[in-house]
């Protein structure tokens, strides 16, 4: 009984609190242009509305342009139950959980390239592109984060990895976690999500054709993904070893707030990066997370 | 004490990865600027005692690698009217893994160093080689010669880094010597530099190439 | 005290000479200020000083067998650059002037300096000192020879400084008490820090091998000396790279008795053979005569590195060499410029016959192209057998073949530029055009005399000199 309690419960934070995260960017950007901006609920009810609405398909396309959301936002599902929400822990934990989770996260990504390239469009197959290539190397700074994290703790379960680095560590994991996290979420300055040009579109361009509740799912499921990284560069950073449940949950939540906030105001200060200039800012990230390994190593070392 | 100098320390080699990822010649210069005075400060967290002749130098080398060399290095820059190093020999990536690289070496390699007890936990020899490493990169791999006298500077700032290791026994004279040296060395650059852009109308260093066999 | 006269006299007189108001008479400053400066250093030389042993300068027996080479080479080219400067009357010559006499200032500081921090800061001070006399001319090709020197030069003086704090941090980990002269250095000896010793050895020969022009840190020479005038070369080659070699023979000589003597022989040994290497192939193919000067300095560089690894003979044999090869090389380089300024370029496309345009410089060149190719009776020639002899009686014999065979292939190139410029008839526009250079005395007779006294100095090596030089091995490799 309790452990259904403690599923549902999870699940609830998961499901119903990532719609909320890219409203709450959307009202910081209007905000800084002075604007009143769309209400902060906005993305529930254009879940519901896009519910309500039925699947244009195209002929060419394979059940795959329907499977690979699905299969994606299971995927999703799969990897946000494996990470621990403070102290509470996570759904399910094992010995290499990590690993799993990122590799889901590749599913995902996979699925939503497959889904895309299934229209046989050229606007889609230059997006995925794209965003497999800037995947190669945010994938390889997200290894050398949990990496750094793996020598700090000595374990490769995500539960007891997530305890914060000290001194010039948690900055430089910090920065690169943050900078991944823009990067994976198709934000500014790697990919601005307000575009209407197809010619600049990374993840907007695969998700052009879809409708109705697959592309509710994709965009529900992209919500959650950020509230993963969120969640993720939290708890790398901030001690939340032996507070009580509800002081951890507080500081949960206004981690995740102040990481959202954050990425509100990068895409409204920042402009987005000219491409040939993006592998430089990747490599950055990865350095970052690099030297966090070191940093790590070296402190357990001395 | 020693914490925080390996954190001052760290700082100067991010800086170093920062100059050799950035292609515009404002932030490169401060970049340089920003680690000469993070160098001119040093000496007053390795001293133990402090005098007023350490002040002083101190002072001069905050003055002349933080603001005095990098002006003179941003006037050649207005004079040249340029900002962006377009096009260099060893591109951006490539030079800032080479940088990344030589850092990780450099923390590697100082361990199989001897040191004196005082130095043993400090960052200052790995400091140094990177910080020439990084020196050398941008020295060849940039074809603008404000690139490469900004090289040339981070060069001297880890030899400066390697010579805090002898503070305690060197007088502050010969400190005070080389500091001279250098910034009369820089001088004399800006005047080249000057008379390269007036004769050349470019200060691309590719245009040097009337001089050969 | 007159050791510090040495430096301070010229030092003064660079800031009189800037002070000055006349473009017309202030090159007889440096004729002046050499004439002083030679008198003193030969005094000194017949009557050393004292020298405390841990004086941070003083004028021991290595600068006693080396400075008044120096010195009188340019006092030399001080009577030459009298009669040079009034023939470019149209360019002001107030920081020419001035930066020559600081040249000859910081080189005295240079030489005499027993202390590493001060060696470095001289040899810093010489390389920046040297950077308005190599851009005298004021063409673009100048400025950038100017700024390829810089470059390379400025590297190798902040290598030879990380060497220096090297060295210092040496002597410190193997519990020195921080003086960091050089005679405190040998005497700490096996203690120093042999890891930290080994950098700074290679640090240090890479640095100030630089300064010398050592392949293949050399790439600056062709460029500075084929684009500097002839004076400046003269002293650059017969004085800059003198100090330089100073510096590596007294940090070679710590290196020694910290016990990695052997080691520090055998690096010696590759880079002299790797730069003679390197002139020589460049000699057979460079078609420019002043370029070639400047490979022939390489070549000649390599030599005394070989030497100085020879232990103590082949050192005797080096700092002979030193003498004849600043010499000689001063004549080479002041008619070299006589030859340039008639033909109006440097190339061998393009100079021809100019043993009927200006006879008595060619004269002087061929003369002196025989001389700085070994040919007896000649300075040099007495100089490289003593040093051939020193090779094969300590069993390098490979290395000694290998020096006779880069010397024969030197003198293949030498002469077919030389020759190529001196022999044939003029070309159509040259001969109009050359009447404008006049061979006065005062552009003939310098290297003249220059040629006459490495002719002297061959035939007849003063037994002072030859005890002097003695001396100074004695110092460099003391007997246990």
């Amino acid at each position: 009984m309790n452990t259904v309690l403690d599923l549902i419960f999870r699940l609830a934070w998961w499901l119903i609190l990532a719609p909320l995260l890219p409203g709450i960017i959307n009202k910081v950007k209007a905000w800084v242009a002075g604007r009143r901006g769309p209400p902060v609920l906005q993305l529930y009810y254009d879940l519901a509305r896009l519910w309500r609405k039925s699947v244009v398909m195209s002929t060419l396309a394979s059940p795959g342009f329907i499977i690979g959301p699905a299969v994606a936002w299971v995927a999703l599902l799969g990897a946000v139950i494996l990470v621990p929400l403070g102290p509470a822990g996570a759904a399910l934990s094992f010995w290499g959980d990590v690993l799993l989770m990122l590799y889901l996260l590749a599913l995902a990504r996979f699925c939503t390239a497959w889904a895309a390239m299934e229209t046989g469009s050229a606007f889609e197959g230059m997006g995925s592109a794209r965003e497999v290539s800037y995947a190669v190397l945010a994938e390889a700074a997200m290894v050398a984060a949990m990496l750094s994290l793996c020598v700090q703790t000595g374990s490769i379960s995500l539960a007891t990895m997530l305890a914060p680095s000290a001194g010039a560590g948690a900055v430089l994991l910090a920065a690169g976690l943050f900078t991944v996290l823009l990067a994976e979420n198709c934000r500014v300055p790697f990919d601005d999500p307000n575009t209407h040009l197809e010619l600049t579109m990374i993840h907007e361009a695969m998700i052009l054709d879809h409708s109705g509740p697959p592309l509710a799912v994709i965009l529900h499921g992209a919500s959650m993904k950020l509230l993963l990284f969120s969640v993720l560069l939290t708890e790398a950073v901030l001690p939340m070893g032996d507070l009580s449940p509800f002081a951890a949950t507080g500081v949960l939540l206004g981690g995740v707030l102040t990481v959202t906030v954050g990425v509100g105001l990068v895409e409204s200060l920042l402009a987005r990066f000219a491409f040939r200039r993006v592998p430089l800012l990747l490599t950055t990230a990865v350095l970052l997370c690099l030297f966090a390994l070191l940093v790590a190593w070296k402190g357990g070392a001395a | 004490m020693n914490t925080h100098l390996n954190l001052l320390i760290g700082l100067a080699m991010g800086l170093n990865l920062i100059a050799l990822g950035s292609s515009r010649l404002p932030s490169l210069i401060q970049v340089v600027s920003a680690q000469g005075m993070l160098l001119g400060v040093m000496p007053l967290l390795l001293e133990h005692e402090w005098s007023w002749m350490l002040l002083a130098v101190v002072v001069a080398t905050v003055g002349g690698k933080g603001l005095v060399i990098p002006g003179l290095l941003r006037r050649a820059m207005r004079a040249a009217n340029i900002e962006r190093e377009v096009d260099p020999l060893i591109g951006f990536v490539p030079s800032l893994l080479l940088g990344a690289g030589g850092t990780i070496a450099a923390v590697a390699l100082s361990q199989s160093l001897p040191l004196l007890p005082e130095h043993a936990g400090l960052l200052l020899v790995p400091g140094a080689m990177a910080s020439v490493l990084t020196g050398f990169v941008l020295l060849i791999g940039r074809a603008k010669a404000i690139s490469q006298v900004c090289g040339y500077l981070i060069l001297e700032n880890g030899i400066y880094l390697f010579g805090l290791l002898l503070i305690n026994s060197t007088p502050l004279m010969v400190e005070a010597g080389v500091l001279l040296d250098v910034t009369v060395g820089v001088f004399v650059i800006g005047i080249i530099v000057d008379r390269i852009q007036r004769a050349f109308d470019s200060l691309d260093t590719r245009k040097l190439t009337v001089l050969r066999e | 005290m007159i050791s510090l006269l040495l430096i301070f006299m010229p030092l003064a007189g660079a800031a009189l000479a800037a002070a000055w108001p006349d473009n017309r008479t202030r090159p007889w400053f440096l004729p002046a200020v050499a004439l002083v400066h030679v008198v003193l250093c030969f005094w000194l030389l017949v009557a050393p000083p004292e020298v405390a042993p841990d004086a941070w300068m003083g004028f021991d027996p290595l600068a006693r067998a080396v400075l008044p080479a120096v010195s009188l080479l340019f006092l030399v080219c001080a009577c030459y650059g009298v009669s040079y400067l009034a023939v470019r009357a149209e360019r002001p010559n107030r920081v020419f002037v001035a930066a020559l006499l600081a040249v000859l200032g910081l080189l005295s500081a240079g030489h005499q300096a027993r202390h590493l921090g001060l060696l470095w800061i001289a040899t810093e001070a010489v390389t920046l000192a040297a950077v308005p006399l190599l851009h005298f001319n004021g063409t673009p090709r100048a400025f950038e020879a100017t700024w390829k020197y810089l470059l390379v030069g400025g590297t190798g003086i902040a290598l030879s400084l990380l060497g220096s704090f090297c060295l210092g941090y040496a002597s410190l980990h193997g519990g020195g008490s921080g003086d960091l002269t050089f005679a405190s250095l040998m005497e700490q000896g096996a203690g120093l820090s042999r890891p930290w010793v080994l950098i700074a050895w290679v640090l240090l020969l890479v640095g100030y091998g630089t300064k010398m022009g050592l392949a293949p840190m050399h790439t600056w020479k062709p460029d500075a000396y084929g684009e500097a005038p002839g004076i400046v070369g003269a002293i650059l080659a017969g004085g800059v790279t003198t100090v330089a070699f100073t510096a590596i023979l007294r940090v070679r000589a710590v290196v020694g008795a910290a016990g990695e003597g052997v080691l520090a022989d055998r690096t010696l040994l590759a880079i002299g053979l790797f730069s003679m290497v390197v002139a020589a192939l460049f000699l057979l193919g460079t078609r420019d005569f002043k370029r070639m000067l400047a490979y022939s300095s390489v070549e000649h560089m390599g030599i005394l590195s070989i030497g100085a690894a020879l232990g103590g003979a082949g050192l005797w044999a080096a700092l002979f060499h030193v003498w004849s090869n600043s010499l000689t090389k001063g004549a080479l380089f002041l008619s070299a410029g006589n030859i340039r300024r008639a033909a109006g370029s440097a190339s061998m496309d393009e100079v021809r016959g100019m043993a009927m345009i200006t006879p008595r410089s060619a004269a002087i060149f061929v003369a002196g192209m025989f001389a700085v190719t070994a040919c007896p009776p000649f300075g040099p020639f007495f100089s490289e057998l003593a040093l051939v002899r020193a090779g094969f009686g300590s069993g390098h014999v490979f290395v000694t073949a290998m020096l006779l065979g880069c010397l024969l292939f030197a003198f293949f190139g030498i002469s077919r530029v030389v020759f190529g410029i001196v022999d044939g008839r003029p070309r159509p526009a040259m001969r109009t055009g050359g009447k404008r250079f006049v061979e006065t005395a005062g552009v003939i007779l310098p290297p003249l005399a220059l040629l006459g006294f490495s002719l002297w100095l061959g035939l007849f090596t003063p037994p002072l000199l030859r005890e002097v030089w003695e001396a100074a091995v004695q110092q460099l490799h003391p007997a246990p």
